[in-house]
């Protein structure tokens, strides 16, 4: 850069690389490189994974401690998979927290104004948040609902009131968890798009996916159990009982629901956030 | 090439930019100038789509930033220095950009080099100082090679290094043959690296016109006279038409007159005169006098001091000011 500035006129700047088109593949690439090159996505997927493993195992210690004391109809429903199903109610918010962190910190630091200089259609920008976000929670999860899985069948084993993967459903419980928490940040994602403040999408997530569930827990009558049942954290919590249980949806139902619920608030946020001033 | 039609922003009932209408063009620099609050900022970010405009439109290089395939090899743009995930290094910053655009990462160190941040660029940027944020921002705007460029207030909070690091950037950039489109509120910092200015005042543009026109078109220069007699000097300037105001340290500012005739005049009359000089106007006094009542924010006065320039009567403008 040291030389003169050429006499003859120089070349139109910026079309040496025109050419390039830019495809929907590098606004991936660029959402995976932001969430791998911040430490806060690794320290939170690793409470979410020390969490949901953390409970599952207090859970399969409590199960095995006190079956014996349980009443008939409890010991009837009992399934291994119980203690992972307590586990999500607690883990699911921190990787919700990691949903709502991934938009929401960009609106702190004002790096949404850059990123959205580089990638102003911001269906694209917000689809491959999405996808990123939804990939690695989905691996993540998967690996956890496993550890889950496993640590707490081998502390279920000391009483005889393990499963195995080969059991009816249950492989597609375990699998089904990893799917789970996947929707679960998603759907932050979308609330984190919607309020944009980390703190207040962080507590709409709570209220959403804990409190409405325990809210949901003393609604009175035939007309409560029914509402409890749509309740998001109780949909998505049905595909981790490997048998059907009577106060919960179909296991693809209740996902299926949750599916919906998260997609609802991904349109929702999607419309704001495209006439929204950046 | 900028190109901005017609456009208006409404906050609620506040208008941050009333039917703005200008042209960029590239191969010079253009300033943005206007003091704050009235509107550069705003118009900067619906430039980028960031904003969506009330009404008309803005579209850079003949289309709207919405629907260009990849903006970072067309507009390179620093709003705000600090607009950058305090945990992410520099490079993995840019590099994340680079991705988006398909740009190839070789460019991220390249450019990196450029604004001489290779020694820090596996810092976390939150570390960053101001100086170092604005060359980040910089490093982001040049990513692409685009070929227009915009930088808000860039020279904010530099050391005179930075600034002058800046200024030869911007004049370089602008020699190559690209767009740059610089905006700021001081006066004296736009005089030194804009050759055209695009002047706005509470959200309308006041004036789209090169720097020495402009100056013309809105200050007049005078005459620095001191004397001992400048009290008799002035009431024989008075006689002839010549407008003189006594300086606040007994010296006179005449208007109208060229230093000859006032030389002449002191020497008819065996006036001494201890000084004689013909004062070139500064941008700063023509902006102060266009702007002078748009100013969004007037500072209060202690003590209720008056102006310290009554404004004289104004000249004709060219046909560029409004
Ligand atoms: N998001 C917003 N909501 C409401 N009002 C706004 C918003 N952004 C800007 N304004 C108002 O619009 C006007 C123009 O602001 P803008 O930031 O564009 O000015 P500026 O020329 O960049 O000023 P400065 O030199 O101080 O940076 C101001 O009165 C400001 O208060
Ligand atoms: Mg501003």
């Amino acid at each position: 850069m040291a030389a003169p500035a050429p006499p003859a006129p120089p070349a139109p700047p910026g079309g040496a690389r025109a050419d390039r088109r830019v495809r929907f593949g590098h606004v991936l690439s660029a959402e995976w490189t932001k969430i791998r090159t911040v430490k806060s996505t690794f320290w939170t997927l690793l409470a979410g994974a020390v969490v949901l493993i953390g409970f599952s195992a207090l859970w399969a210690l409590a199960f095995s401690a006190s079956f014996d004391d349980m009443s008939e109809h409890d010991r009837a429903t009992f399934t291994p998979m119980l203690p992972t199903q307590v586990a999500f109610y607690f883990g699911m918010v921190v990787f919700g927290a990691l949903g709502v962190l991934v938009i929401t910190s960009e609106h702190a630091t004002g790096m949404i104004r850059t990123a959205l200089t580089a990638v102003p259609r911001r269906a694209h920008y917000l689809a491959a948040k999405t996808a990123v976000l939804g990939a690695v929670v989905l691996l993540v999860g998967i690996a956890v609902s496993f550890a889950c899985f496993f640590v707490s069948q081998g502390i279920l084993a000391s009483k005889d009131l393990d499963g195995s993967l080969g059991d009816p459903g249950m492989a597609r419980s375990v699998v089904g968890g990893g799917v789970y928490l996947a929707l679960i940040a998603v759907l932050a994602l979308g609330v984190g798009t919607l309020l944009r403040h980390t703190a207040g999408s962080v507590v709409a997530v709570f209220v959403l996916m804990f409190v409405l569930g325990i809210v949901g827990g003393f609604l009175p009558g035939a007309w409560g159990e029914k509402v409890n049942k749509v309740l998001p954290s109780n949909a998505g919590n049905a595909i981790l009982s490997p048998v059907r249980r009577s106060d919960q949806l179909a296991p693809w139902t209740g996902l299926g629901l949750f599916a919906l619920y998260t997609l609802a608030v991904l349109a929702a946020a999607l419309a704001l956030f495209e006439r929204r001033d950046a | 090439m900028i190109k901005a039609r017609g456009l208006t922003k409404r906050f609620g009932e506040k208008t941050a930019v009333d039917q703005a209408g200008f042209t960029v063009l590239p191969g010079r620099v253009t300033g943005f100038l206007g003091p704050n609050g009235a509107g550069k900022s705003t118009t900067m970010r619906m430039i980028l789509g960031l904003d969506r405009p009330t009404s008309g439109d803005v579209t850079v290089n003949g289309r709207r930033y919405r629907s260009l395939g990849a903006p970072l090899r067309e507009v390179g743009a620093l709003l705000d220095a600090k607009a950058v995930h305090g945990g992410r290094s520099a490079r993995n910053h840019l590099l994340c950009l680079a991705r988006s655009n398909a740009i190839p990462a070789r460019r991220v160190d390249e450019v990196l080099g450029l604004v001489g941040l290779q020694s820090v660029a596996r810092k976390p940027a939150r570390g960053f100082s101001l100086g170092m944020g604005q060359r980040l921002g910089i490093a982001a705007a040049l990513l692409g090679d685009p070929g227009v460029l915009m930088f808000d207030e860039p020279v904010n909070g530099l050391d005179p290094e930075g600034i002058l690091w800046i200024r030869t950037l911007m004049r370089r950039l602008a020699r190559e043959g690209r767009t740059v489109f610089v905006s700021s509120h001081l006066m004296s910092e736009m005089a030194l690296t804009a050759e055209h200015l695009v002047v706005i005042g509470r959200g309308r543009i006041l004036a789209d016109t090169g720097v020495g026109e402009f100056i013309d078109a809105n200050a007049s220069s005078h005459v620095l006279v001191r004397s001992p007699q400048a009290a008799e000097l002035a009431r024989l300037l008075a006689a002839r038409g010549h407008r003189a105001e006594p300086g606040p340290d007994g010296s006179l500012r005449v208007f109208g007159a060229p230093a000859a005739l006032i030389g002449d005049l002191a020497a008819d009359n065996a006036l001494r005169l201890h000084e004689l000089a013909t004062v070139q106007p500064s941008l700063e006094e023509a902006f102060m006098r266009l702007t002078g009542e748009s100013v969004e924010y007037h500072a209060g006065v202690p003590g209720g001091a008056p102006p310290p320039n009554p404004p004289p009567a104004r000249g004709p403008r060219p046909d560029g000011v409004r």
